[in-house]
């Protein structure tokens, strides 16, 4: 049995350690916005935060979640405006929207790490999150637009 | 004639023989009942607790999932498998009938309460070193822990070399029984940082390489030029380390205080449970002052201040980069596999983004550090305590393995290329395989 945070809420699975996160969110907990895709840490379905931070759950452990925190696009934002999924929305970014979650989710990390980022740093960073639908140039344009947004919010809130 | 010469000849072995015997032999020292932990000053007790840190006991003397300091811990060495004893206070199977003097006599000489001589897999040639106080100190912490029944296991070490008595012809040949005195010309805070390093620490256990009957090498060019331990690469500590980015006072200190630097990665494999469970019960002081020594070893500036290369750091951010061969298979195995976490961008690498290219498990000369981590990941209470890397070793092939081991080291370092590297990514998948299904 493993004890985790899923966004932000205390929850139990009744799975075996080395079971894969994945199948904790999906079958236990039943949240099921985050998706299975290679099952081998490829393509980028299956992101979602560890502490914060973007990880493939399909290859983590349930066991390393222990009284760790777990965030997936249900809980990005609790109103479903990150800045992200509003940019998502405003470039119309997803084709079959399959990858999406997981591309949002590590371009939360993206932002984190490069908060204005350069063609080349969102390259490199997404390049583990597979489309097949080929939504790239659309992906990269509602990274920059949530980058644009996220900066002004910061600006914003450093007045007095 | 020939029976003359077959008695010359047993005559010499039971001379030999005796002489062994006589050398080897230690009285044991009489049992004392356990003492009742309410007779040790707390802050004794305490003090002990922080140095029990500093020599990380908890690390080999606890088994994987097992009561904290009731050993049956797996040390593999040249000889055989050995297990770490019980060093709790239990009176029949730990060392709760240990007296002060018979304890300090197995840490300064090896030598069990019985008499039988300790394998130096116990590193008692370092512990030699720590002083009268701190020894009491660390008896009464270990005194006043809770006692776990627990009795040790035999070692797997074939005859003759499982004879304890052999080991006085050893010690003959190795052991120095050196008292540990202040190194004159030197500041108090580098022989603070000796003390700890050389004694309780035994940092050169696993960073020195041995020799053939498993002693540490003690040339000047040999102490801390780095070895294999435990399926994983100890890192050289002298001037042979060949970090791009060259360690200093500043650098250590991060490194062994939080357990990662964005100039030099996290700590993995063996060197983790050091720092996270061991170091850190020292004070900042103590660890500054083992930062300060290894900066001495490592040949930085001695003001410790020495500035970060910019050259050495632009030249492996360059490399990250990407001007590898874009078509090598090794290449797009990283790009999907490992930027989105690893991926920098000058001028400085982010902690949260282990920098490669500065990582002595890529620079180091021998794989086995970064084929484990490739494998198995950094677990989440390893590395950086909360930032955790998934394991790969369902995901890649050991082919796999090879190829991005071998793009990333000819792409990322000026080092020459690992010979038998796909030998080893086999031998560490088999022996971690092993082990996993029979725990």
């Amino acid at each position: 049995m493993s004890q985790f945070h899923l966004n932000g809420r205390a929850v139990s699975v009744e799975a075996q350690d080395d079971t894969p996160l994945l199948w904790a969110i999906r079958d236990d907990l039943q949240l099921t916005g985050t998706k299975f895709g290679c099952g081998i840490g490829f393509c980028g379905a299956c992101t979602v935060h560890l502490n914060g931070r973007a990880i493939r759950s399909c290859i983590t452990p349930v066991g390393a979640a222990a009284g760790q925190q777990v965030t997936t696009i249900e809980g990005l934002d609790p109103a479903g405006q990150h800045p992200l999924q509003k940019a998502w929305v405003a470039a119309q970014a997803p084709q079959c929207g399959y990858c999406q979650p997981g591309q949002i989710m590590q371009a939360a990390t993206l932002l984190a790490d490069f908060p204005n980022p350069s063609d080349a740093e969102i390259n490199a960073v997404m390049a583990g999150s597979l489309c097949r639908c080929m939504a790239y140039v659309r992906i990269r344009k509602a990274i920059k637009l949530a980058a644009a947004e996220m900066q002004q919010d910061a600006t914003q809130g450093a007045k007095p | 004639m020939v029976k003359r010469m077959v008695l010359a000849l047993l005559g010499l072995i039971a001379v030999i023989s005796i002489g062994l015997l006589v050398l080897a032999y230690r009285p044991g020292l009489d049992p004392i009942t356990p003492p009742s932990a309410g007779l040790f000053p707390p802050e004794l007790v305490a003090k002990g607790k922080m140095l029990a840190g500093a020599g990380y006991c908890a690390s080999c003397h606890t088994a994987k999932g097992g009561e904290a300091y009731a050993g049956g811990y797996a040390m593999e060495t040249g000889f055989g498998t050995i297990y770490s004893t019980n060093i709790t206070p239990d009176a029949l199977t730990g060392i709760g009938q240990w007296s002060e003097e018979a304890f300090r006599r197995a840490m300064r000489e090896g030598v069990a309460r019985d008499g039988a001589h300790l394998f130096p897999a116990f590193p008692y040639q370092h512990f030699a070193l720590v002083t009268d106080g701190d020894l009491q100190a660390l008896y009464a912490y270990f005194m006043t822990r809770k006692p776990v029944t627990a009795p040790s296991r035999r070692p797997d070490i074939p005859f003759p070399l499982n004879q304890r008595m052999l080991q006085a012809g050893w010690k003959l040949l190795f052991f120095r029984d050196d008292a540990y005195g202040p190194t004159s010309g030197r500041t108090a805070e580098w022989n603070r940082g000796a003390y700890l390093a050389e004694g309780l620490g035994h940092c050169s256990a696993c960073h020195s390489p041995r020799n053939a009957l498993g002693a540490e090498k003690t040339a000047p060019d040999d102490r801390y030029a780095g070895a294999r331990v435990d399926d994983w690469y100890a890192p050289p500590l002298n001037a042979s380390n060949r970090a791009p980015v060259a360690w200093n006072q500043i650098e250590l200190f991060a490194y062994l205080r939080s357990g990662g630097t964005p100039l030099h990665g996290v700590a993995a494999g063996p060197m983790s449970p050091v720092i996270h469970d061991g170091l850190s019960r020292l004070s900042d002081a103590d660890v500054r002052a083992i930062a300060v020594y290894f900066a001495d070893r490592f040949g930085a500036a001695s003001d410790g201040q020495s500035a970060v290369s910019d050259a050495a750091l632009a030249k492996a951010l360059a490399a990250t980069n990407g001007n590898g061969e874009p078509a090598a298979r090794g290449a797009s195995l990283y790009d999907a596999a490992c930027s989105s976490c690893h991926y920098n961008s000058g001028p400085m690498p982010l902690l949260v983004r282990p920098e490669l290219s500065l990582n002595s498990a890529l620079t180091a000369s021998d794989p086995s550090s970064l084929i484990q981590i490739i494998l198995h990941g950094v677990a989440m209470d390893e590395g950086l305590p909360g930032v955790m890397m998934p394991g790969f070793s369902q995901a890649l092939a050991d082919s796999d393995i090879v190829e991005l081991a071998a793009w990333l080291r000819s792409s990322r370092t000026d080092q020459p290329p690992w010979p038998e590297l796909g030998r080893q990514v086999a031998a560490l998948r088999a022996k971690s395989t092993a082990s996993r299904s029979t725990h």
